[in-house]
């Protein structure tokens, strides 16, 4: 009760102009205090922990389940994938500069930085498409193996979440450019940052324990 | 309810304060965390070419933590915000690597 009493005058003040008021954020009418989309970002994250952890699970186990010659040590290209793992990991770089250039109000650094991680992140993702393709011409489909089968699930599904969050960057320079971006333009940026750089941390475990962990 | 007042605003502005402007730094401090992270990978990296005996998989984890642990801390800035959002993610993360013990300790069993 005396919660309510307390935020009560704070939601008659700004409770109308949730989508043009700049001074409004979204942890204004809490009763966390926090951002409300900014909590159900970390929770969708975590979640995410939850199936790329069994994505996870399933590929060490089937691992050693590979036919002959195409196993894990045969086939992987590591100083390609290592320059792929490197410019997702610049990419990160550049969306946190676009998170604080947002911050800051400067929409022409915000456009900038956001439109160069979606580039990074296309670049990733044509890697990606390059890797499986010469890894179907050498003879490993989806259905090969156990192996071929957790391994393309894996990759595909962080590959899917990447080109998510490259339509998500270039969605959100639109409307940055736009001035669309209903409330608070740097939360937007920020929550979207949050979705690339988990996209970059799965990467750094995929990359150790997929890639350069032997079978 | 005055002070209850003034004590939630202040909270409020503090949660504020972790959101927008205490945990962005500037660029020359990201730049330098990426060249960590990169040193970090490129050391990653030539764990392929050079043998680095029994320290291998130690190092290689060890590494890979580390770098997780820059980016989700200092990257998603989740060092400088609220303890919620630390216990939102980390739960999930904890549960997923619990999963895979589980899963691990599963097959390990039935497989003898």
């Amino acid at each position: 009760m005396a919660d309510l009493a307390v935020h009560t005058p704070d939601t008659g003040d700004h409770g109308h102009d949730d989508h043009g008021g700049h001074d409004d954020h979204g942890a204004h009418h809490t009763s966390t205090g926090l951002s409300n989309n900014k909590m159900a970002m970390w929770m969708f994250l975590g979640s995410e922990c939850l199936l790329f952890g069994g994505l996870i699970s399933t590929y060490m186990l089937y691992r050693g389940r590979a036919s002959e010659n195409l196993g894990p040590d045969q086939i992987y290209d590591i100083p390609f994938t290592s320059v792929s793992s490197f410019v997702l990991l610049m990419s990160s770089l550049t969306m946190v500069l676009a998170v604080s250039a947002a911050a800051q109000d400067d929409d022409r650094n915000t456009n900038l930085w956001l439109t160069v991680t979606a580039l990074l992140g296309a670049t990733f993702v044509g890697g990606q498409v390059y890797e499986f393709t010469s890894f179907y011409q050498e003879g490993l489909g989806f259905t090969t193996s156990l192996f071929s089968s957790s391994f393309y699930t894996l990759t595909g599904f962080h590959g899917v979440h990447v080109t998510v969050g490259v339509i998500m960057l270039l969605a959100t320079v639109g409307m940055v450019r736009r001035n669309r971006i209903p409330g608070q333009k740097s939360e937007v940026v920020e929550l979207v940052g949050l979705y690339w750089h988990f996209v970059d941390v799965v990467w750094i475990i995929i990359f150790t324990l997929v890639y350069l962990i032997p079978s | 309810m005055g002070t209850t007042t003034e004590h939630v605003e202040h909270a409020e502005a503090e949660a504020h304060g972790h959101d927008a402007h205490s945990s962005h730094k500037p660029t020359s401090y990201y730049v330098n965390v990426a060249l960590i992270l990169a040193a970090l990978t490129a050391l990653e990296t030539s764990t392929y070419w050079i043998d680095f005996g029994p320290f291998f998989m130690p190092a290689l984890l060890i590494m890979m933590a580390i770098k997780f642990i820059m980016v989700v801390s200092l990257f998603m800035h989740l060092k400088f915000d609220n303890k919620i959002f630390s216990w939102l993610f980390y739960s999930g993360l904890i549960l997923a690597v619990l999963v895979y013990c589980a899963f691990l300790a599963c097959f390990q069993f039935f497989s003898s």
